[in-house]
């Protein structure tokens, strides 16, 4: 991991772009032992306006709270992705919902398009477990990244969900890990 | 996980801070970006025996924070710019009657109703010159989620102590990222209580000061003691007072309780200003920045160091003099047009060119703007 790594979450309020960046905070802060900041964006309104969530992962005190170029976004709205991706790190890497979003972004990054919305609702029958599922694509590229061990985030993610959830939302996290896994 | 490791928001930190000073009474009104405050007092505080109330309004508020101080709770209220606005005249009430509470701010854009989600930092001179008339201010300004967590603590034993409001003055920033927050023991931090009467009822004269700190003892409503409490300039015994000699004793006294240990209280940080010939003053959430942009320009090269009041009021001008050494130009980058620079311009003005650095649209201040303002003038 470099000096700082920074991951940002852009989609669409309800969609739980800020719980998937709290959960990978959680992951990283309680889990691994390195230092991390989650810090958000959004209006006034509590669904359908646009949200952001970002996280730094740091061995080193963090200053700067937020994203500056990101290492990794994870998109998945089309209007999230034009507001967004273009201050991609150059040769980071871009996580968009093929559902969501129709027109990939011409950027300098690994740009993958992943059936994550799809995955949600028409495998595991529950749109609301979405961000699990892009929660288990971001844990393998963390892996790659050598940023956060996925154990550390499934960890987080299980101490975190409802109580009798468990379930379903460690299998939203398995589908997203191997969807990004065939591809990277 | 380690038992004593937490992934707080900024917020839940000073709700939990709050509470491990010992704050068994929260009195609010929810608004952004400070609602999570009393979210996690009204879930927390009954599970220990302590009373969380909604208001009917941000005075409501108050004024009930302040009934729970009186009635000897260690107590207190978290709201926003138009809610601190409201707040202002019961603030002068605690001030007048002496009564401690921790009032905590989290600062978003104004004036008026202004930017509900975004963060700005133009309540600082309210915080000093809010309320009318004359007093102490004891007012903090947290930069991240751990001193969310102590610098509340620190407001609890202040406003005990000094038996006055304290400001904690937080930002949407700080207030809403969440942060590794290392959670001491309890017992390992110094936890500050009231003093109570020594004598009985009959001898007791609520607001006789003792000239060793000039704070009186308090006693708490129903145990006792007759006190009366009221905003008018009051005599020791808490009536009403024209007379000239009561009026000043009691009026200086307000002002001098916090001067006379100022040194005790002022908190500041400082990051690389040996041999620094440009200084950044900054604090709250733009200081992260600045101190990445430092940090940055140090690397190039440049001569400039950090200066962060933790404690807005008192400000630490005679630690920020010596921190400037022989440094000729001072930026002060904040998010409003322009506040405490002129606090910075008191104590350096003579000395050295003050450049200010606003910003006022919302957003924070990023460490290449600051750096970039670093480079102009280096």
């Amino acid at each position: 991991m470099s000096e700082r790594f920074e991951i940002r979450f852009a989609g669409s309020g309800g969609q739980g772009v800020i719980l998937a960046a709290v959960v990978t905070g959680e992951a990283a802060a309680l889990y691994e032992n390195v230092y991390a900041v989650q810090s958000q964006a959004y209006g006034p309104e509590a669904r359908g306006g646009a949200s952001k969530s970002e996280v730094v992962v740091s061995h080193d005190v963090i200053d700067y709270p937020k994203a500056t170029r990101p290492d990794l976004q994870v998109i998945l709205t089309q209007k999230a992705c034009e507001e967004y991706a273009h201050d991609t790190k150059k040769g980071g890497t871009i996580i968009l919902d093929d559902f969501y979003v129709s027109d990939p972004p011409q950027v300098d990054a690994d740009i993958y398009m992943l059936p994550i919305v799809r995955t949600a609702k028409e495998k595991l029958g529950k749109e609301m477990v979405t961000n699990m599922v892009a929660l288990g694509a971001t844990a393998r590229i963390l892996e790659l990244a050598n940023v956060i061990r996925p154990d550390s985030v499934k960890k987080a993610i299980l101490a975190r969900v409802p109580k009798g959830t468990e379930k379903l939302n460690e299998q939203a996290f398995e589908e997203g890990y191997s969807m990004m896994k065939e591809k990277k | 996980m380690p038992k004593k490791l937490a992934f707080w928001q900024g917020n839940m930190a000073v709700a939990m801070g709050g509470i491990a000073a010992g704050c068994r009474f929260f009195g609010g009104y929810p608004i952004t970006p400070s609602s999570e405050i009393a979210e996690v007092m009204a879930e927390e505080l009954p599970k220990i025996n302590g009373r969380f109330i909604q208001m009917e309004d941000e005075i409501g508020g108050i004024a009930a924070t302040i009934g729970a101080s009186i009635a000897g709770y260690k107590a207190m209220t978290a709201t926003s710019g138009p809610g601190f606005s409201l707040k202002q005249e019961n603030l002068g009430l605690a001030y007048m009657a002496e009564i401690p509470i921790v009032v905590i701010d989290v600062m978003r854009g104004g004036p008026s109703t202004g930017l509900p989600t975004r963060v700005s930092q133009q309540d600082v001179m309210q915080a000093r010159w809010g309320t009318h008339g004359d007093h102490g201010t004891i007012a903090y300004a947290p930069s991240s989620v751990q001193e969310c967590f102590e610098l509340t603590i620190d407001a609890f034993n202040m406003a005990e102590r000094f038996r006055q409001p304290v400001l904690v003055m937080s930002d949407e920033v700080i207030g809403h990222m969440r942060e590794k927050v290392v959670i001491p023991e309890p017992g390992s931090y110094p936890i500050v209580d009231r003093k109570r009467p020594k004598v009985s009822p009959e001898e007791f004269v609520p607001y006789l000061a003792d000239p060793a700190d000039d704070v009186p003892a308090m006693a708490s409503f129903g145990d006792g003691y007759r006190w009366h409490v009221t905003g008018l300039t009051h005599n020791d015994y808490g009536f009403p007072t024209n007379e000239p000699e009561e009026i000043g004793k009691k009026h200086l006294r307000l002002v001098r309780k916090v001067e006379r240990f100022r040194d005790e209280i002022v908190k500041y940080d400082l990051e690389q200003t040996e041999g620094a010939e440009i200084l950044v003053v900054s604090y709250g959430c733009v200081a992260r920045s600045a101190v990445r942009a430092v940090r940055e320009a140090r690397a190039k090269g440049i001569r400039v160091g950090h200066f962060r009041p933790i404690t807005l009021w008192p400000f630490p001008d005679k630690e920020l003099i010596q921190a400037a050494g022989q440094a000729k130009k001072v930026i002060v980058p904040e998010l409003n047009c322009g506040q405490m620079i002129s606090e910075v311009k008191i104590a350096l003005g003579c000395k050295a060119e003050i450049i200010p650095s606003n910003l006022v649209n919302g957003e924070i201040l990023r460490p290449h703007e600051i750096l970039a303002t670093i480079e102009e003038v280096a």
